[in-house]
């Protein structure tokens, strides 16, 4: 029963949070991409194909932040057994992928007319691919572990596995962020750092509005899929209490 | 001791192992992850005569010349510490341009150009309205770093 108590109070706050997050989300991405697209100029070398980090660099955040929280939730589920870490895990698994897709694809489009390439392996790139099998991994270790043949979990939780492999595919995260300090690339150094920014303001602010609302965006896709996961466990297991009662009818 | 706190730190000691590792082996791919090489490692004898390699730079102020056939350029690749010269036929892509890093795939030849077969632009992190281009110049004077 202990199982089922705390994913009932995150029930209470999930459900009413969700639609909020999806609305704020959405219109923050919609208005951020209206004023990327039209109210900002183009930037001074690149022209008009610049607008794209407005969706690339959420997309590259999010990538990154969900094996983020991917990887502690695998840690509090290997040390706290807490029952909605493992949920938390497997739902944030594929709009992590999603977005590191996003990164990648917008990457490319934006690489072929500015380096005049569609890819090429240097360090930012290549690791950031190694996410993408990364998470990959994660959804086939994880796909079907929950109550599925062999019934070998129950509520959702990770796989011992599956929660040492997101620990272990952690070490990718900074190697990432750092790629581009570490190994001279063709991918330019960060443009946002604790030191300030080497975006003109003009161009950056559209990008706050496009990052705040993509992350919502990540959060209430999250929600929404650790809703169903603990859906689908209680019918699983009440369908499993069903079984055993007419067993013991019989 | 309690079992949670047991897998803790098991949980962290492993962390910190498999972190080490990682840093371990980062480090020791500083050289070979390297996408291109610099004028300055290429000088300091980091470069086989003939053997395929990346050159990446900064194009030295009024240092690309066309030839008379249209296609061949020739221009000068630097890091501020060391220069190369470069020569390269095809079409470059548009943000190629004087003051603007490059990577170049070739190779170098026993005379000291490097051949490219192959040239990229780099794009820096700085983003600026069209308006201000001119102090980005000025910035990129300064850096002529890649």
């Amino acid at each position: 029963m202990h199982a089922y108590a705390n994913p009932t109070r995150f029930l209470a706050i999930a459900k009413p949070l969700t639609p909020w997050l999806l609305g704020v989300g959405l219109l923050l991405v919609l208005g951020g991409a209206w004023a990327g697209l039209t109210l900002v100029p183009g930037e001074a070398k690149q022209g008009e194909t610049a607008r794209i980090l407005y969706i690339h660099v959420p997309s590259a955040w999010l990538g990154m932040g969900g094996w983020t929280s991917l990887a502690i939730a695998g840690l509090v589920q290997l040390v706290w057994r807490h029952p909605l870490s493992g949920i938390a895990a497997r739902a944030i698994a594929v709009p992590g992928m999603l977005f590191t897709a996003l990164c990648l694809a917008t990457g490319s489009i934006w690489g072929k007319p500015t380096w005049g390439t569609w890819w090429e392996w240097d360090g930012r790139m290549t690791s950031m691919l190694v996410l993408l099998f990364l998470y990959a991994g994660f959804i086939a270790l994880t796909h079907g572990d929950a109550n599925g043949a062999g019934g070998q979990r129950q509520g959702g939780s990770l796989s011992r596995g599956a929660a040492i492999y997101a620990l272990v595919g952690a070490i990718n995260i900074p190697i990432i962020n750092r790629s581009v300090v570490w190994w001279n690339s063709l991918h330019q150094g960060p443009s946002i750092t604790l030191g300030g920014s080497s975006i003109a303001n003009e161009l950056l602010w559209p990008l706050g509005l496009t990052l705040l609302g993509f992350s919502l965006l990540f959060g209430a896709i999250v929600l929404m899929r650790m809703r169903r996961i603990i859906a689908d466990n209680r019918v699983a297991a009440r369908l499993r209490r069903l079984a055993d009662d007419e067993g013991h009818c019989a | 001791m309690k079992a949670k706190h047991q897998r803790l730190i098991l949980a962290v000691v492993a962390l910190a192992g498999v972190a080490g590792a990682g840093v371990l082996g980062a480090s020791a791919l500083r050289d070979e992850a390297a996408y291109f090489r610099t004028p300055q490692e290429i000088k300091a004898g980091k470069a086989v005569v003939g053997e395929p390699m990346r050159l990446g730079g900064m194009v030295a102020a009024n240092s690309i010349k066309r030839q008379s056939d249209g296609l061949t350029i020739d221009f000068v690749a630097t890091d501020g510490k060391a220069s190369i010269p470069v020569q390269f036929t095809g079409i470059v892509p548009d943000l190629f341009a004087e003051n603007a890093g490059m990577v170049a795939d070739g190779r170098m030849r026993a005379d000291g150009v490097f051949v490219a077969d192959k040239i990229l632009a780099k794009h820096d992190e700085k983003y600026m309205p069209p308006q201000m281009e001119g102090m980005d110049k000025a910035v990129a004077k300064a850096a002529a770093k890649t």
